[in-house]
């Protein structure tokens, strides 16, 4: 598989919607209450800055666009449902361990807590 | 929610086909969470704001995308790309360098504030509409007009500059204290002139331009103070103007305060100074006019006899140039203008062959979900990267152009004489080239997308081939072949006028004379005698040179000094006002004539005994005397002019004074020795004329010496041979032919190339039948003959539009044409062979592959 570094850093709404979508596939409106629920409302995105990232996650084969749909009760046909590809999850990967050295590195500058 | 449908079209068209109604739901849901009217205004807020940055942000990320997609692509067609940049750069480039010129010349303001209402006044007589004031006129003007906010006048003169290394004569303009507050221009050093030093008595002073104080005083900020001498006469240096600062022309290197004496205003008709004045708000020069007029006639009633033909004339600062030189520049502009559509019209009928041959590729990816407007998009990208590259590459071009063309640049008119290539002028060429790309990108564009979708893939390569795209790309072949035929007739009919012009007899031959200028200064000449004593010694010296055959000193050389007019009146023939006639008046030492070559024709030359004292005799020539005393004798007749009754002692050949192209008055010479102490009318002798037997040039240092011996602080100016003189009378039209002769070598090359692509796709894709052909018996005189015929019948249809058309513009450069005929039959019958040259030649190559195909391959090519 490419190596998902080219990628890193990736845009803050991008992990978030890798993050959304760790659990399962979900729809956009799903993905945006899942940001907000898992940063307890900080972040909310805008349905223009989902959709860009989605046709660009789409691009780079982060996500793909799933055909399988949950049970009719529970659908709505106008909904898309997207699913983290093994790609994605490597680069969410990639970046959460980018994330971890940076704080590292910052421990040991004494700007974050916790041990050197 | 409709509005937020409304704000969805900011995205591009295949996004929001995508997930447009995804985002209009979930917007849906989002107003439907908040309660509160005033959190939904704020959620509006953020919701047009995320709007535009993300539909931007779209664009921009579809923008990269086909950027590096049309990169890519160009890259593998590298020969494609070469030509279409070339093409492109050729057009925009002509345009641009054109644009300049005429912005530069006719458009761009003076750099004056105000500079709209800023006109010039001329006296205006029958004959003349453009003539100076006399200082009691101005005066008067002055004093009766209510139209302007201010008036002041100015004159030019030469003037000898000593003490400053070598003497050298400048231009020096005099002017009244208002002018250059008028102008709004503040000097660089210094300060403007003061209502003092307008006042006579007053020490003198001058405002020095920036290149004579960067050249002569080293940009010695020390200047300011310091006394120069200027015609032996003290002049303490108040300024210096900036380096952008020309008035009234680029020639003025100082400006000195200009004093009248009460005698100045005492003779009417001795007409020099040039007023300026700028209008009042609100006045429109069409009232001023009106006024001027009202005020010259009253004049008129006041002096019948000295003003009873003048009335008079303004016109704006900015148009005080020859209708000529308007013409000629937008006959240039013009020519760029077709170069370009030319030029567009090649690119679009390249980029055309390219789509069609792309149609392939293009149906795949319509088939694999590309919606229309990402493939237009695609395209249209491609074809503004290679007009923007053409841009780049055309804007250098102009840049190298522009100082070929100066001469173009009128040099009556206050602007630097080569135009500046300015954001202006960028800002013209990125609307040129974004047009360009626009235009020649959307037509192959729309072509080839109407049907990409599946026929495409049915065609194959055989795509367009007898079809609408065909027929597309003749209609531009047909259209270049037109601009073509429109360039090469104009720049045919303007180098048969040029040649025509050269042909006119000036009446002097110009062939190994040198000419230099000695402007002797007042007042140290100001005594008759003493300057018949220079005049004397240098031609005595000069004439002993070896290889001089004659020698003499003129007020002017013809075509140099075109003015210089006296009323006459004949004795015995009062003429009412209106019907006075001009002559041109100068003043010859002898010899003059035998070294201009003018024949003299009856009587005798003027000679040294000619003095004051001795009868008032002149010389004139053939156009007055049969103008006065037709069929009678001139010799011996008297006439009144330039203030003195003068007796005909002879008759010369006519001269071209006022230049090859305009009709000059007759002249009348005087002997440079009739004239009273200080008081002469016109010009003083200043022109030396050298008539040599060996290479002219090569007598410039002995005459340069011989004149610093007669005179150490007498400066030298204006050294040439006056066959240049005459040269340069055509020297505007010899640029614009070569400029218009430029541009039609380039409609002509591209309407080649574009025949030559034409027949060459349509030989290709025609392979097929073409063998279908031979094997049926079709010989190659067939075959070659079914190629050309096809290129001769789109070249005969071109040939025909551009002929009206180029009768049509001919008509509009009729003032250009020296009378030459707007269909004159060489000038079309050249175009045409031209034309049909072209077309075989472009035809050839394409119509001797058809020939070289074996059947049995081309019937098996698909």
């Amino acid at each position: 598989m490419q190596s998902a570094d080219h990628l890193l850093p990736l845009p803050p709404a991008t992990f978030h919607i890798l993050m959304a979508l760790a659990e399962g596939d979900r729809h956009g409106y799903a993905i945006l209450q899942d940001v907000a629920a898992r940063t307890n409302g900080e972040l909310r995105l805008s349905a223009g800055t989902l959709y860009r990232s989605i046709q660009r996650m789409l691009e780079q084969g982060l996500i793909v666009e799933t055909r399988d749909r949950p049970s009719p009760e529970e659908d709505d046909e106008r909904r898309r449902y997207y699913r983290i590809t093994a790609f994605g999850r490597a680069a969410a990967r990639a970046e959460a361990h980018r994330l971890i050295e940076l704080v590292k590195l910052a421990r040991h500058s004494g700007f974050a807590p916790g041990r050197a | 929610m409709r509005l937020y449908r409304l704000l969805l079209h900011a995205y591009p068209v295949s996004f929001r086909a995508e997930y447009g109604e995804e985002m209009c739901a979930l917007h849906a849901r989002r107003c439907r969470d908040v309660a509160n009217p005033l959190l939904l205004i704020l959620l509006w807020m953020e919701t047009f704001l995320d709007v535009a940055w993300n539909a931007g942000a779209v664009h921009l990320d579809i923008l990269r995308h086909d950027l590096r997609y049309a990169v890519r692509t160009l890259a593998r067609a590298p020969g494609f790309a070469i030509t279409a940049v070339s093409v492109a750069a050729l057009g925009i480039g002509a345009t641009t360098a054109a644009f300049t010129m005429v912005d530069h010349v006719l458009i761009r303001p003076l750099p004056f504030a105000g500079s709209d209402r800023l006109v010039k006044l001329w006296e205006n007589q029958p004959g003349y509409s453009h003539m100076e004031l006399s200082p009691a006129n101005y005066r008067d003007w002055k004093r009766m007009s209510r139209s302007f906010e201010t008036m002041g006048c100015y004159t030019v003169r030469l003037a000898n500059l000593v003490g400053q290394g070598d003497p050298r004569q400048i231009t020096e303009t005099r002017m009244t204290v208002e002018m250059l507050p008028m102008l709004g221009v503040k000097p660089a050093l210094g300060r403007w002139f003061e209502a003092a030093d307008d006042r006579e008595n007053a020490p003198a002073t001058v405002i020095l331009s920036n290149s004579l104080w960067q050249t002569v005083f080293g940009a010695d900020a020390g200047v300011l103070g310091r006394t120069v001498i200027l015609d032996d006469q003290p002049y303490r240096v108040i300024g210096v103007m900036p380096s952008d600062f020309y008035f009234p022309t680029r020639e003025t290197r100082v400006w000195t305060a200009m004093r009248f004496a009460p005698a100045d205003f005492e003779e009417r008709t001795d007409t020099y100074i040039y007023p300026v004045a700028r209008l009042r708000p609100g006045v429109t020069l069409a009232a001023a006019s009106a006024e001027m007029k009202l005020i010259a006639a009253q004049i008129q009633r006041e002096y019948p006899k000295e003003m009873g033909r003048t009335s008079s004339y303004l016109e704006l600062l900015r148009d005080s140039l020859t209708p000529k030189s308007k013409l000629m520049l937008y006959v240039l502009l013009a020519a760029a203008v077709c170069v370009l559509l030319v030029a567009c019209t090649n690119l679009a009928n390249l980029l055309l062959a390219r789509a069609l041959a792309r149609r392939r590729e293009l149906a795949v990816r319509a088939a694999m979900g590309a919606g229309w407007e990402r493939l237009l998009r695609q395209m249209l990208t491609e074809s503004a990267l290679l007009a923007a590259a053409g841009g780049v590459v055309g804007v250098v071009l102009a840049g190298l152009a522009l100082p070929l063309l100066v001469r173009l640049v009128p040099t009556q008119l206050p602007i630097a004489e080569v135009p500046a290539l300015d954001l202006r002028i960028l800002m013209f060429a990125a609307a040129t080239t974004c047009g360009t790309g626009i235009v020649f990108g959307i037509v192959p564009a729309l072509r080839v997308l109407r049907g990409a979708d599946s026929a495409g893939l049915r065609e194959g390569s055989r795509a367009g081939v007898g079809g609408r795209g065909e027929w597309l790309r003749s209609v531009l072949v047909v259209a270049e072949v037109a601009g073509s035929v429109v360039l090469l007739v104009c720049c045919g009919l303007l180098i048969r006028a040029m040649w025509r012009i050269e042909a006119v007899d000036p009446g002097f031959r110009a062939e190994n004379v040198l000419t230099l200028r000695t402007a002797l200064p007042m007042p140290k000449y100001e005594r008759t005698s003493a300057r018949a004593q220079f005049y004397q010694r240098v031609l005595g010296e000069v004439r002993r040179l070896p290889g001089v055959t004659a020698a003499a000193y003129t007020s002017s050389v013809p075509m140099v000094l075109r003015g210089g007019v006296w009323p006459v009146e004949v004795e015995g023939r009062p003429l009412p006002p209106a019907e006075r006639q001009n002559a041109s008046l100068r003043y010859i030492t002898p010899g003059y004539f035998a070294t201009l070559g003018v024949p003299l024709l009856a009587g005798r030359d003027v000679a040294e005994s000619d003095r004051e004292g001795t009868l008032m005799v002149a010389l004139v020539s053939e156009s007055f005397a049969r103008k006065y005393w037709p069929r009678e004798n001139p010799i011996g007749r008297r006439f009144n002019f330039a203030l003195r009754e003068r007796t005909v002692a002879g008759v010369v050949g006519d001269v071209r004074v006022r230049g090859l192209e305009q009709a000059s008055e007759p002249q009348v010479y005087i002997p440079y020795q009739q004239v009273p102490d200080g008081a002469i009318i016109g010009y003083t002798p200043k022109d030396l004329v050298v008539r040599s037997s060996i290479d002219p040039l090569t007598l410039a240092p002995a005459m340069r010496r011989i004149i610093h011996e007669a005179d150490p602080e007498q400066p030298v100016s204006d050294l040439r041979l006056l066959s240049r003189v005459v040269e340069e009378e055509t020297e505007p039209r010899k640029v614009q032919a070569a400029a218009l002769g430029t541009f039609a070598l380039i409609a002509f090359v591209l309407a080649a190339v574009g025949i030559h692509g034409l027949l060459s796709f349509a030989v290709s894709s025609r392979t097929q039948e073409i063998g279908v052909r031979m094997a049926l018996g079709a010989t190659s005189g067939d075959i070659f003959r079914l190629i050309l015929r096809n290129a001769l019948a789109l070249s005969a249809i071109g040939i025909g539009c551009g002929g009206v058309a180029a009768y049509a513009t001919g008509r509009g450069l009729e003032s250009l044409l020296a009378g030459l005929n707007p269909a004159d039959p060489a000038t079309f019958l050249a175009a045409i062979g031209l034309c049909l040259l072209m077309t075989l030649a472009g035809s050839a190559i394409p119509a001797l592959r058809a020939i070289g195909l074996d059947a049995a391959t081309a019937i098996r090519a698909e």
